[in-house]
């Protein structure tokens, strides 16, 4: 079953889904956090060498991204798991299903609407800071801090992507917010560990070569290297990045890899959903 | 043939092992009121969700107004039917209004036609309320406001009065009425039988995923020959006289509580029993035939 797509069905549910985020004040909450920590970090990033205040804009990119790589897929995953389980669940489904809309339709537009909330918050909560920051920003630093944000929003969208896909696999609520959860801790905190790991008992026989690739296969260490190989100040500050070849690193490049961690989720849900 | 809306040809659905709907054929013609009845698992579900194109078939062909529901042209099957499905639950934090917009623009329908609909369930006063705040049964007319959206030639509802407060169902059923002279056809579900009986044109009784009968309720009835009920209400020591005028005949049965009795007869026996009955002068103060309910048609069926 192929149809042509209906971009007007797919809006209808986009705006919708945005609609009922801006109502139940979650924009607002998740802007607010975001501006909160963003705040925070801004100021007082630098209070373990023993300053208070903003130094720079480098060194407090590189600490909102160790923020953002845990706090946006965390909510983005939470954002999303519900999407279609949950209008299973509530009995909703099937009357949309009833609608002169295809499934593709229906999800595509589901993760445009969600996709749209959590950008809002995060353009919205982040955009704040750096309007504050603005007096003290050169032009390079705002480049940099304008890649930092939309680069947290593609992230936002690969793990939404993700969060979508387990919402459609999923057969009841309680199963896709596990599932949620699960990617959260392999791509967060899990697959690193195993890399290095997998480096270190090896002695780097195993897995050197292929490490920079293995990195690519981990949305949040797209996001990490996205952000931190534009900085010369803090590029030695991590040691991850250290093996990750000057090739590999153009944001041309590892955008494209973001898309396809956005665009590929969302089709193996197309997929399933079809079924 | 072609004044068939639903034509269901030869369907089955199995899923794995379990043989959800088997062979099922089913026409239903415009302008009808046509019910769905069976035990919960007897595939009704199933087969609304096949009709509807939710759920593609393993087998048979399905065609609503002449179309298949899962082709090219299901935008255009689509908007012309209305469809409740069950205990429907919507998004807590949209209006009534916004509710019905958000499918009225799904659907191709213009919004103006919304705020007709809300008056026409009754929940005009609580158009801009949020729907989170809402009774069962104003969640089951927002649904039915839904289902009623763009004009729909062919509705179906499923289980529609659940959670409808008595005068809710009466209600319902007058717009049903208005639909059905408008020419809508309507397929339905319920578990409340003695509420459809009076109300379907025609009906089929799903078990095990076959339709075991279908037909108008009276020919149902005929068909299984249940009995027909006799009530009484007897002057004191009328019994005696009443046993021996219905043992004297064939195929009736008394049961005789005080000074009510009941007397169960076959079809074609109805009028000796009754002239056997109007024999007993004086004895018996009240009588009223009784037509097998719905109950009795499907507890026969079902065994």
């Amino acid at each position: 079953m192929t149809f042509a797509i209906e971009l007007r069905q797919v809006g209808i549910i986009a705006v919708k889904e945005f609609r009922e985020r801006i109502r139940d004040r979650w924009v607002l909450a998740v802007t607010i956090v975001f501006t909160a920590f963003a705040l925070v970090i801004a100021y007082f990033g630098a209070a373990q060498q023993g300053a208070v205040g903003f130094r720079s804009i480098e060194v407090t990119i590189a600490s909102l991204v160790s923020l953002v790589i845990y706090l946006v897929p965390l909510i983005a995953l939470i954002l999303g798991f519900d999407a279609i389980v949950g209008e299973r669940e509530r009995g909703s489904l099937d009357l949309l299903l009833s609608m002169p809309i295809t499934r593709f339709e229906l999800l595509l537009g589901k993760f445009l609407g969600l996709s749209a909330s959590l950008a809002s918050s995060t353009v919205i909560g982040f955009g704040l800071v750096g309007l504050l920051l603005g007096s003290r920003l050169s032009p390079e630093a705002w480049y940099h801090y304008a890649g930092f944000i939309l680069s947290s929003v593609l992230l936002g969208m690969a793990f939404l992507s993700l969060a979508v896909m387990v919402s459609v696999y999923a057969t009841d609520r309680t199963r896709a917010s596990g599932g949620a959860i699960a990617l959260w801790f392999f791509f967060v905190l899990v697959y690193d560990l195993l890399l290095l790991g997998a480096l270190v008992v090896t002695g780097g026989a195993v897995a050197a070569d292929a490490f920079p690739y293995l990195l690519l296969l981990n949305p949040a260490d797209v996001f990490r290297i996205l952000n931190i190989f534009g900085l010369d100040e803090v590029r030695t500050l991590y040691g991850l990045t250290t093996v990750f070849p000057e090739r590999l690193a153009s944001p041309a490049l590892l955008g494209v890899v973001m898309l396809v961690w956005i665009v590929l989720p969302l089709g193996l849900a197309n997929w399933r959903f079809r079924r | 043939m072609a004044n068939n809306v639903i034509e269901v040809h030869q369907v089955s659905k199995r899923y794995g092992l379990v043989q959800a709907v088997d062979g099922v054929d089913l026409a239903v013609e415009a302008g009808q009121v046509f019910g769905l009845i069976g035990h919960n698992g007897a595939g009704k579900s199933t087969l609304f969700k096949m009709m509807l194109g939710l759920l593609p078939a393993t087998s048979g062909q399905i065609r609503i107004d002449g179309w298949p529901v899962r082709g090219e042209e299901f935008r255009r099957v689509r908007r012309h039917v209305g469809y409740l499905p069950e205990n429907v639950v919507f998004y807590d934090n949209l209006s009534g209004l916004e509710t019905l917009a958000f499918f009225a623009r799904l659907k191709g329908v213009d919004r103006s036609e919304c705020g007709g609909l809300l008056e026409r369930v009754g929940l005009s006063p609580a158009a801009d309320r949020r729907v989170k705040g809402y009774s069962k049964g104003m969640r089951q007319r927002l649904g039915f406001a839904q289902a009623l959206l763009g004009k729909p030639k062919l509705l179906f509802l499923d289980e529609p009065t659940a959670g409808l407060d008595p005068e809710g169902v009466r209600e319902f059923y007058r717009i049903l009425r208005q639909m059905r002279g408008e020419g809508v056809t309507v397929i339905l579900t319920s578990h409340i039988l003695s509420e459809i009986q009076e109300r379907v044109d025609r009906l089929a009784i799903m078990r095990s995923g076959k339709i075991q009968a279908i037909g108008t309720v009276q020919s149902l009835r005929e068909t299984m020959a249940l009995p027909l009920y006799f009530e009484l209400r007897l002057v004191r020591g009328a019994e005696p006289g009443l046993q021996r005028a219905i043992a004297a005949l064939a195929g009736a049965e008394v049961s005789i509580d005080a000074e009510r009795a009941v007397v169960h007869c076959q079809r074609e026996s109805k009028m000796a029993v009754f002239q056997a009955l109007a024999a007993l002068d004086g004895l018996i103060t009240d009588i009223h035939v009784r037509e097998p309910s719905l109950e009795d048609v499907f507890l026969g069926y079902s065994e």
